[in-house]
């Protein structure tokens, strides 16, 4: 449906593979000698697998996780929910490959519900951004609508909580 | 004032020595805490707010609530192959440590000898002490993957005991046994008519096949009493919330105690549980698979750095052989120079000596710089 590769390897997840994407998933700055150690691999091994998962496209890529309020400037991020009209030659797929090349675009997302994509957007400045949605997502001609929603806090992200987390009170030693 | 014979008997725990010294210090890393680092599931944690705010708090039924007891007899069920019935046969407790403590109280009569598989959990000397019983050591070696065999319950005597305590999943070696193992253990307690008391309170924790409990084998359920709780499994530690699990005259011998010195389990901590057996099943997965890969990140330290450790299949610790001989030393020294806590063997009574218990319930960066630290300072 979405023109990406669907060959029995690439959705073939189990084992060692599944355990390798978790813990990149965790942390995908772990060296090659503790995944073996915590996969319970050895190191070329490893290497292969994620070399695998990498070329299959399993694997698009890693980026760090960043607290936007941590950031000067701070980054303007806003949701924006897109409608669409759909004819006979234009899918969603088609609609999606005209928005995903835009730099601005940071998320693309086919959702359920009241309406079709959630697109996530990213600029220096609310007029930045609110340019780019006016200028460049709402004349798309299959848009029939957007509705935008600026983030203003991020409390977590990708499964990270933003803030300094709990703390250890356990005693340090006990039985 | 004059305090009571049996317990000046019993010295405070070895442990104590090493929580006073790595509280002196700021950067330590300790390997040597005995419960996760996880905080209970949100749901449960949820729970126990939410009966809060309903002002559910009363006593409860002296053996706990009716709907918990039932949650329970159904997940033993589930999980283990055990069948107990929740109104007879079903105890909550104040952790599992009130129910050893009351087991020890309902079943133990001055002068009984009471068999203990060690290394072991630091409560069940003293335990037994305090009902008057007399301790039997049974060690485990590290040559047997720290299991009980009943060669070692013979050569140690435990044939003219009444009573057997033992704990697998284990604290501190971190050992499993299978049912093939646990077998002949069974046979010598049917054999020399011993009660068996059955500490499981790791079993949600085991990594190599699934946990076998004692109670399971052939004759036993009717001479064994298992204890469990939520304290590990579900990170619940602070929630004191554990039960016993038995036929039903020890059970009410039990609950006679408990009724007078508890009345009843805490009913905050109650709720918790009753929603960390409907709803927590995931996040027990999920902590259990971190666990996982920790001990194979620290067991493949250990055998890298050169020092001996067998494979442990359950619980959170590792028990590596102490590269000096003296454990305790090792340990003090290791903490004086690199600021990581471990826990010298010893502590653990018989077998132990000459062993470390590493706690692997530490954030994997924290592992990870303390398993460094120990590399520098052996290297
Ligand atoms: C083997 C064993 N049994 C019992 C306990 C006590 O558990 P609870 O918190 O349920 O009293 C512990 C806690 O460290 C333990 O390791």
């Amino acid at each position: 449906m979405n023109g990406r590769d669907e060959d029995a390897s690439s959705r073939d997840d189990g084992g060692d593979r599944a355990e390798l994407r978790a813990l990149l998933s965790e942390n995908a700055r772990h060296s090659i000698a503790d995944l073996a150690r915590l996969a319970d691999m050895d190191e070329a091994a490893v290497e292969a697998t994620i070399e695998e998962l990498e070329s299959e496209g399993v694997i698009r890529g890693y980026q760090a996780v960043v607290d936007p309020s941590r950031v000067e400037p701070e980054p303007v991020r806003a949701l924006v929910e897109c409608n669409v009209t759909l004819d006979r030659e234009t899918g969603y797929d088609d609609i999606a490959a005209r928005l995903v090349e835009f730099p601005e675009a940071n998320s693309l997302r086919l959702v359920s519900g009241d309406y079709d994509f959630a697109l996530e957007v990213e600029g220096d400045s609310m007029s930045e951004v609110s340019r780019f949605i006016a200028e460049k997502v709402a004349p798309v001609p299959e848009i029939t609508q957007t509705v935008t929603h600026y983030i203003m806090d991020t409390y977590k992200e990708r499964g990270i909580e933003m803030s300094d987390g709990h703390e250890d009170d356990r005693l340090s030693v006990s039985p | 004032m004059k305090l009571a014979d049996r317990v000046e008997a019993v010295p405070p725990s070895g442990i104590r020595r090493f929580f006073e010294l790595a509280e002196e210090r700021e950067d330590v890393i300790s390997l040597g805490v005995g419960e996760p680092d996880f905080a209970a599931p949100w749901s449960a944690r949820e729970a126990a707010i939410d009966s809060l705010e309903r002002g559910r708090t009363s006593y409860t039924a002296n053996r706990g609530m009716a709907e918990l007891r039932a949650a329970i007899a159904a997940h033993v069920d589930d999980r283990y192959d055990l069948q107990y019935d929740p109104d007879e046969e079903v105890l909550v407790t104040a952790g599992a440590s009130e129910a050893l403590d009351v087991a020890f109280r309902a079943l133990v009569d001055p002068g009984d000898r009471v068999a203990v598989a060690q290394p072991a959990y630091v409560s069940y000397v003293p335990g037994v002490t305090f009902a008057g019983g007399e301790v039997v050591d049974v060690p485990t070696r590290a040559a047997e993957e720290f299991v009980l065999t009943a060669e070692a319950l013979e050569r140690h005597g435990a044939a003219d005991a009444e009573l057997l305590v033992l704990c697998y999943p284990n604290n501190p070696t971190g050992a499993t046994m299978s049912r093939d193992e646990l077998e002949p253990v069974a046979r010598f307690a049917r054999e020399h008519d011993l009660t068996v008391l059955s500490d499981e309170i790791y079993a949600a924790l085991t990594y190599a096949g699934e946990h076998a409990s004692i109670a399971t084998l052939p004759g036993m359920a009717e001479r064994t009493i298992v204890f469990n709780g939520f304290s590990k499994a579900y990170a619940m530690t602070g929630l004191r919330l554990g039960y016993a699990l038995g036929p039903p005259a020890a059970v009410t011998a039990m609950n006679r105690i408990h009724q007078y010195s508890l009345l009843s389990a805490p009913t905050t901590a109650q709720h918790a549980a009753l929603d960390a057996l409907e709803h927590c099943g995931n996040a027990v997965a999920e902590m259990r698979s971190q666990y996982d890969r920790r001990r194979r990140f620290v067991l493949s330290r250990f055998a890298e750095m050169g020092i001996d450790c067998f494979e442990a299949t359950g619980a959170f610790y590792a028990f590596p052989e102490s590269p000096r001989a003296d454990a305790a030393a090792f340990a003090e020294a290791l903490l004086e120079e690199t600021g990581v806590a471990v826990v010298p063997g010893g502590v653990f009574g018989a077998g132990g000596a000459g062993h470390l218990r590493v706690s692997y319930a530490t954030g994997l960066a924290d592992l990870r710089e303390a398993m460094d630290r120990i590399e520098r300072f052996v290297g």
